[in-house]
């Protein structure tokens, strides 16, 4: 056995009661609240952001049943806008962003890299209370009067000045945001700090697994885009409540430049979004695909060239503006297919002549990566002014971003079932599983196809009502349909995690998987590993335990010589 | 102390070379544009204007780029996933590179978007030129409504939320519009001319529309502007030039003028109890 790191002596004695840990840190909820343990620390992240993605679809629901008929009165025009802002904000603050690099990444990362803990546990803690008060202080809006924040989840000023917007509701909006915006700006720091600096031996920069490369680009958008969004917000409630005229006209300010702060963070955020699930997506196709990553150097070179180019293309936002050069930002946009491309056709390498294990995490990637091609080829019109002036805020452009995001919920559950088994030690009920990927993957696609239509009729987004366009109800009726279908998906995620409640213990290595993770328990000690095998390639977990089928070098791409497998006459 | 400005060669040179370049490319995408026609329309509808047409054909372009290359991904998903899908124990081939293949994914995909950006230029810069026009258009959006005048005559057009105030515009004219708004941001956004544009407090935003045919087309505001947003609308009739004449000659009719002055005051006052005005509103704040 080649260990680099060799056991204490303690190692494979189960007759301690505490499963191989020497840790004797306080247990129970005293142990949740005081913890510095990124495990621990993953594990209420990856609880709260599903809940956080329970209440956003709860809003989701009742949005679209209100848009069901042209003049729903389920809500008031009012509560309307309250939802749609409140559904946007926890969809994209409070779930996407923390389930990716707060709950996976930080439960993954530093086993992938062989490591004990975070960086910084302590400040990691500090991330996620961050999170946890921020979403509290954000949603604590519906319970003030004059109800939640109500301009978007973009806030477009003027229209969140203290003249259009009053209430205390925007002021926990902003400061929420403020709040989860410091939780990801140090899980930002934090992540990149791990993966520079606490490599296991042997694990070289371009030995790293694909998920852990897309965490670092991301951590390092978080750290460039972050800060402006941080900067803007303190200026828009400098705006409301210190007399400051930054973005108001009256007192000599600029309104779009709230715009230019807001989307220079919220584009790069887009693929703050994106990267963790891509690379999620990478580990699970290739590991039930039993191949290593296709082309995983040119996968390295698209995730770096997306983030490159996700910083200079935030005004194609703002097309309609008509105060934005065009001709840049829609190339610098166009562009971005192009590596995007390079890693959807890099997963289908990955397939290509593999053994494709149709596993649940494995059906809601390729889930993903049908449901992401939709949602990136529309992605391609709106780069281009002429079609973006003629789409922008309709629902085309709602449908194009919902493609988008039900992609990243495929991942998200993808994930879920791959890594589950790893953080809790049990698996999870592989038929219901399967159901739900049935009703997630035809509910995203009949939720979001009458979008694009309704938005080629002309709908603009954010309406409660349309009165004057009834013949947009039946399109209307059938996307109300397609979210109670996700909704349903999302009761069978419930149900699958209550019937499989530690039912079926996942051993060690459940799916055969490539990277360290799998090579350490289920759940992982309390600082990780006892033993780490050598880490000769991007896959140590699979060369150790499948030796003499290490990945092929450059250009070669038949067997070699001494498979032991030959096929049976 | 400058001498007088004489154009510097480098620009010069520039300029013929794009005028080259645009010819190249106005070439293939005129044949694209008049085989559009035979195309499906991908959802979308060519519109009244000139071009609105260009925006559709353009979407015609794009769209069957799109239906092509995500057929074709799809195709490959399926059948790498069916014909390679788990069938026992293997291991398969541990292939990790092949760089011709990696090399034609990443340099056609460039090509394409260089395509897609040459024909985008050719449309973008016919819509946002801004030819020499005999009409021009005020508009004025407010929280929650419209107002049209036309300067240099005493036409005034104004309505809030579902009074549906009704700009009139000839036929087959350029009409230029001057964009603005009095509040918050706001959309102007005629789905039959396939075009919206932001009205922003404090800047002029301007563009000019040549609509073809005549008829009343529904308009309404597409960006968030707060309570009364989805009820934020307008009409767009475009007349024939006699009619259109004869539309803003009634405006210089004193006695029609006041009338309309009196009509549209009652309306404002009507609504105001409906619709709180703005200072209203600020009596929910702190």
């Amino acid at each position: 056995m080649t260990d680099v790191l060799n056991p204490p002596v303690h190692v494979a004695s189960d007759d301690h009661g505490h499963d191989h840990d020497e840790h004797h840190g306080p247990t129970g909820i005293l142990k949740w609240l005081t913890t510095t343990d990124h495990k621990v620390i993953g594990l209420s992240y990856t609880i709260t952001a599903v809940v956080m993605l329970v209440i956003g679809g709860v809003f989701a629901e009742i949005i679209r049943a209100q848009l069901a008929t042209p003049n729903g009165n389920l809500v008031s025009l009012a509560q309307y806008n309250e939802l749609f802002t409140m559904h946007g904000s926890v969809m994209i603050y409070l779930f996407a962003g923390p389930f990716a690099f707060g709950a996976l990444a930080n439960f993954i990362v530093p086993i992938q890299i062989g490591a004990p803990d975070m960086a910084f546990p302590r400040l990691n803690a500090l991330s996620y209370w961050l999170y946890l008060t921020g979403a509290i202080t954000m949603l604590a809006g519906f319970f003030v009067s004059g109800g939640a924040a109500n301009f978007g989840w973009v806030a477009y000023a003027p229209l969140s000045n203290s003249i259009n917007t009053p209430g205390a509701g925007a002021d926990l909006w902003i400061g929420g945001l403020l709040l989860t915006g410091f939780s990801a700006i140090f899980t930002g720091v934090n992540l990149s700090a791990t993966i520079f600096y606490l490599r296991a031996p042997g694990m070289t920069m371009f030995r790293m697994p694909i998920f852990t490369w897309n965490m670092l680009v991301t951590s390092i958008l978080i750290l460039l885009a972050f800060p402006v969004l941080t900067a803007g917000l303190v200026m828009l409630y400098a705006d409301r409540h210190f007399g400051t005229h930054i973005f108001s006209v009256a007192g000599g300010g600029v309104p779009v430049l709230w715009q230019h702060l807001f989307w220079f963070w919220g584009h790069p955020e887009v693929y703050i979004l994106a990267l963790p699930f891509f690379g999620m997506v990478t580990e699970i196709i290739a590991v039930f695909s039993r191949k290593p990553v296709f082309g995983y150097k040119g996968m390295i070179f698209a995730t770096l060239s997306i983030a490159a180019l996700s910083l200079g293309v935030w005004a194609h936002h703002m097309f309609t503006t008509g105060v934005v050069l065009l001709p840049f930002f829609s190339i610098m946009s166009l562009l971005i297919a192009v590596p995007t491309g390079i890693k959807i056709f890099n997963w289908i390498g990955t397939m290509w002549r593999g053994e494709v294990w149709f596993s649940t995490a494995m059906l809601m990637a390729l889930g993903f990566l049908v449901t992401f091609l939709i949602g990136g080829l529309t992605g391609i019109y709106l780069a281009s002014p002429p079609l973006d002036f003629f789409t922008h805020d309709t629902y085309f452009v709602v449908a194009h971003f919902h493609s988008v995001v039900m992609a990243l919920v495929l991942a998200g559950m993808a994930g879920l079932y791959y890594w589950g088994p790893k953080m809790t030690g049990y698996l999870l009920n592989e038929r219901i599983g399967k159901l739900q990927f049935w009703f997630l993957f035809i509910g995203s696609q009949v939720f979001t196809f009458p979008l694009y239509i309704l938005g080629l009729e002309g709908m603009p987004r954010r309406m409660a009502v349309y009165p004057h366009d009834p013949q947009w109800k039946a399109m209307n009726e059938l996307s109300t349909l397609g979210a109670i279908i996700i909704g349903v998906s999302t009761l069978l995620f419930v149900v699958n995690v209550i019937v499989s409640w530690k039912k079926y213990p996942a051993g060690d290595n459940p799916w055969d998987g490539h990277t360290l993770e799998w090579f350490t328990t289920s759940p992982p000690p309390h600082h990780n590993f006892y033993r780490l095998p050598q880490i000769r390639s991007e896959r140590p977990t699979w060369d150790y335990n499948h030796p003499g089928h290490q990945a092929l070098a450059h250009g070669k791409h038949d067997e070699p010589a001494q498979h032991e497998e030959a096929p049976v006459a | 102390m400058q001498t007088p400005a004489l154009p510097p060669q480098g620009a010069t040179v520039r300029a013929r070379r794009w005028r080259q370049l645009r010819r190249a490319v106005a070439l293939p995408l005129a044949a694209l544009a008049l085989s559009g026609c035979t195309l499906p329309s991908f959802g979308a509808s060519p519109g009244v204007t000139s071009s609105s047409k260009s925006v559709y054909h353009l979407w015609q372009g794009f769209s069957l780029g799109a239906v092509v290359i995500g057929a074709l991904v799809v195709a490959l998903i399926l059948y790498a996933v069916l014909r390679y899908r788990r069938k026992g124990d293997n291991i398969p081939a541990q292939s990790q590179y092949h760089l011709p293949l990696e090399v034609i994914y990443t340099v056609v995909p460039i090509l394409i978007v260089f395509g897609l950006f040459a024909a985008t230029l050719v449309v973008e810069n016919k819509e946002v030129a801004n030819p020499k026009t005999n009409v021009i258009v005020d508009v004025n959006a407010f929280q929650w409504g419209w107002k049209f005048t036309y300067p240099g005559t005493n036409a005034l057009v104004y309505g809030q939320t579902t009074q549906d105030p009704v700009m009139v515009i000839p036929v087959n004219t350029n009409v230029h519009f001057n964009l603005t708004s009095s509040d918050v941001l706001h959309g102007f956004y005629v789905k039959a001319f396939n075009f919206s544009r932001y009205a922003l407090p404090g800047v002029d935003n301007n563009f000019t529309i040549r609509a073809q045919s005549t008829g009343t087309y529904f308009g309404q505001c597409t960006q968030l502007c707060g309570l009364y947003h989805s009820l934020m609308w307008f009409r767009v009739k475009v007349v024939s030039q006699s009619d259109y004449a004869a539309w803003i000659a009634t405006f210089n009719n004193p006695t029609a003028e006041a009338a309309l002055k009196a009509a549209n005051k009652t309306t404002a006052q009507q609504t105001s109890s409906i619709v709180p005005s703005k200072s209203s509103s600020t009596k929910f704040g702190r």
